[in-house]
């Protein structure tokens, strides 16, 4: 099955007097447990493209297709229910609420989804500890350093097993060897769990866990490569 | 519900991220309650002060009268029931006072001057359980019975004729043939008010004289009751009602002093639009407050939004933050107003700035009055209106882009 499918997506930024193509007539599909590095050079449109997967921003024109339903056309209300629902985020810029503990960070999707709390407790507290960060539950995002805060945003994304997870740049605050962590826990997930996942970087080290690599350049794919892995 | 849980906790919390903010607006949610509730209990006592010594002068919360005679208070329209007809009808009424009068427009003249007065022609006995004279209190002494052919005026009345006890003053009036009907009187007794005009205008002489001097047989031109509370008058009213037939009108005392009544009705009406006005000035800080809140936090908001909450819970979240202030403020508030009125409820005594005031019937101390429905009405209206004046920003917080907010670095 078809996790994702972006037909024909363009988005055209203003940038002073010059248009810019985030997403130049890109169309690429994704199966469902798939694994997927996009790489570019910083603005090569990145972003822009996971934001158009996950509802979030909507293409000028295109079409974007989650699980067999098209999401461009939809309202707030129904976007909101879908990211819920199927989507893990890792944002590139802003993740974790500052008001809320490590571990309320952690829980705060399950609890717009209504899972209970004992439960939600309980996988909270054992994704921390599967993200590194036992002993921190309590700890405000202000007390944390930005991996650790990555982290966080990483264990939130996974906690409630969504069907896709979208990461932009997942590790862009991590050293080598947390990076390393974190891609063998996607990598896990993904194997035993079958959660599709599309990454974007521009880490090198990223890449090795790949087993599909799209390249961009100013909006559009320039190689879309199968790699097993090393 | 789970949602209101939800929703609470992150508002609780962003409430008291900006600690400075929320405590100055919640000094000021505070000391508005604690103002709108103040004034509100000064105020109230004061009407209601009026609003006794009124009824002290009238007296009587249910009155009855000829069908004409409060359109036209004259000698001719009087009760048509005898004494005897009275007693029989009214005899039975549990922990009801009564006392049939009669009251006439009369002038007074002493050797030097002459005023004209309300004559009120009593059974001082039947009077004694709702008059607001206390007899033993009157300089000389208070009507004996109603055949007292002694005259007892107000005190100050008694100045402005220059007269006093043990002088004679002559009363002139008419009697139902519109002949003139005059008598003179030797002034017994002189009683202290509360009020200047009351002691101006009032001057008392025994029922059955007023009667034989006026030419009216036994017959009254009122019959007042006092129940147990002017402010509850429909039990007391409906009993009365019940005992008499269309030859008599029965009225609440709303209604026969209309200027009274209308001060009571007025007074709800004051004590909102007080409440409103105070909260018109609140509103200003709380919507500001609120629009700084939610654009300090408009990364945060995107953030949720884009994790999969709804723009209805983000304006639900801002609703309860300004729910949570209000109440909040609005508990000191209460509180601050209760602790500041209980010590002054033995009364304040405003008698320096007093003076004005008696004109208009307000005693010189003031009893605070502070009424549970007064507090609810200055709550509920700061919540209610709270409320809406939180939509807006609510609303515009609901209405952000999530990938502007999370994207921006
Ligand atoms: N909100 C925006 N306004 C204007 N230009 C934007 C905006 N978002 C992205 N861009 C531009 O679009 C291009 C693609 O950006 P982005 O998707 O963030 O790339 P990447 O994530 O690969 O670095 C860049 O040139 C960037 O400057
Ligand atoms: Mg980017």
């Amino acid at each position: 099955m078809t996790a994702v499918r972006c037909i024909d997506l363009c988005k055209t930024y203003r940038q002073g007097d010059q248009d810019i193509k985030a997403l130049d007539h890109l169309s690429v599909d994704i199966e469902k447990g798939e694994f997927v590095c996009l790489m570019s050079p910083s603005g090569g449109g990145k972003t822009t493209l996971l934001n158009a997967i996950g509802g979030l921003d909507i293409p000028d024109s295109g079409e974007v297709w989650i699980a067999g339903e098209r999401i461009d056309q939809m309202s707030k209300g129904q976007l909101a229910d879908l990211r819920l629902a199927n989507i893990g985020f890792v944002f590139q810029a802003y993740n974790l609420i500052p008001v809320l503990t490590a571990q309320e960070n952690v829980e705060f999707v399950m609890q717009i989804q209504g899972v209970p709390a004992a439960e939600r407790h309980d996988k909270s507290f054992a994704i921390l500890q599967e993200v590194g960060l036992k002993g921190l539950e309590t700890r405000r995002p202000a007390e944390m350093s930005g991996g650790q805060q990555q982290r966080v945003a990483v264990a939130r994304a996974i906690v409630s097993r969504p069907e896709l997870v979208l990461a932009d740049e997942p590790t862009a605050n991590l050293d080598s060897k947390t990076s390393a962590e974190l891609m063998e826990l996607f990598t896990e997930l993904n194997e035993h769990h079958n959660t599709t996942f599309v990454i974007a970087t521009h880490d090198r080290r990223v890449q090795a866990y790949a087993k599909r690599l799209v390249r961009m350049l100013d909006g559009r794919i320039v190689d879309d490569i199968e790699q097993h892995a090393a | 519900m789970r949602m209101f849980v939800v929703l609470s906790r992150l508002a609780w919390r962003y409430l008291w991220r900006n600690h400075r903010r929320t405590i100055v607006m919640l000094s000021a949610i505070a000391v508005g309650a604690w103002a709108m509730i103040f004034m509100t209990a000064l105020t109230r006592g004061m009407v209601d002060q009026m609003i006794v010594d009124g009824i002290s002068v009238i007296p009587g919360h249910v009155q009855i009268h000829d069908p004409d005679y409060l359109d036209d208070p004259s000698i001719n329209n009087r009760v048509a029931y005898s004494d005897a007809e009275l007693a029989a009808r009214f005899e039975d009424l549990d922990r009801v006072a009564w006392a049939a009068r009669v009251r006439v427009p009369a002038v007074v003249t002493s050797e030097r001057e002459s005023r004209g007065v309300t004559l009120l022609g009593i059974d001082p006995e039947a009077e004694r359980s709702f008059s607001f004279i206390d007899y033993d209190a009157v300089d000389g002494r208070f009507l004996e019975g109603p055949d007292d052919n002694g005259i007892v005026l107000g005190a100050k009345l008694a100045d402005t004729l220059e007269t006093r006890v043990g002088k004679r003053v002559v009363v002139m009036s008419q009697d139902p043939e519109n002949e003139i009907a005059d008598r003179g009187f030797r002034v017994v007794g002189l009683f202290h008010a509360e009020m200047e005009a009351t002691e101006e205008s009032l001057a008392f002489v025994g029922k059955r004289t007023a009667q034989k001097m006026l030419r009216i047989g036994d017959s009254v031109t009122e019959v007042a009751f006092v129940g147990d509370d002017y402010r509850d008058v429909e039990p007391l009213y409906s009993k009365v009602v019940e005992r008499v037939d269309d030859a008599v009108q029965v009225s609440r005392w709303t209604e026969v002093d209309t200027y009274l009544g209308t001060m009571m009705g007025m007074m709800d009406g004051f004590m909102l639009i007080w409440v409103i006005v105070i909260f018109l000035a609140l509103s200003f800080g709380l919507v500001n407050t609120l629009v700084m809140a939610v654009f300090e936090r408009i990364r945060e908001i995107g953030l949720m939004l884009a994790l999969g909450m709804k723009p209805a819970m983000i304006l639900g979240q801002i609703i309860i933050e300004s729910m949570m202030l209000l109440s909040v403020g609005l508990l000191i508030g209460d509180v601050l107003a209760w602790a500041t009125i209980k010590p002054l409820e033995g009364g304040i005594d405003i008698s320096i700035v007093a003076k004005g005031m008696e004109m208009f019937g307000a005693s010189s101390v003031l009893y605070p009055n502070l009424d549970v429905d007064d507090v609810i009405l200055a709550n509920v209206v700061v919540l209610v209106l709270g409320f809406f004046a939180s939509l807006s920003p609510a609303w515009r917080a609901s209405r952000y882009e999530p990938v502007e907010a999370i994207t921006k670095v």
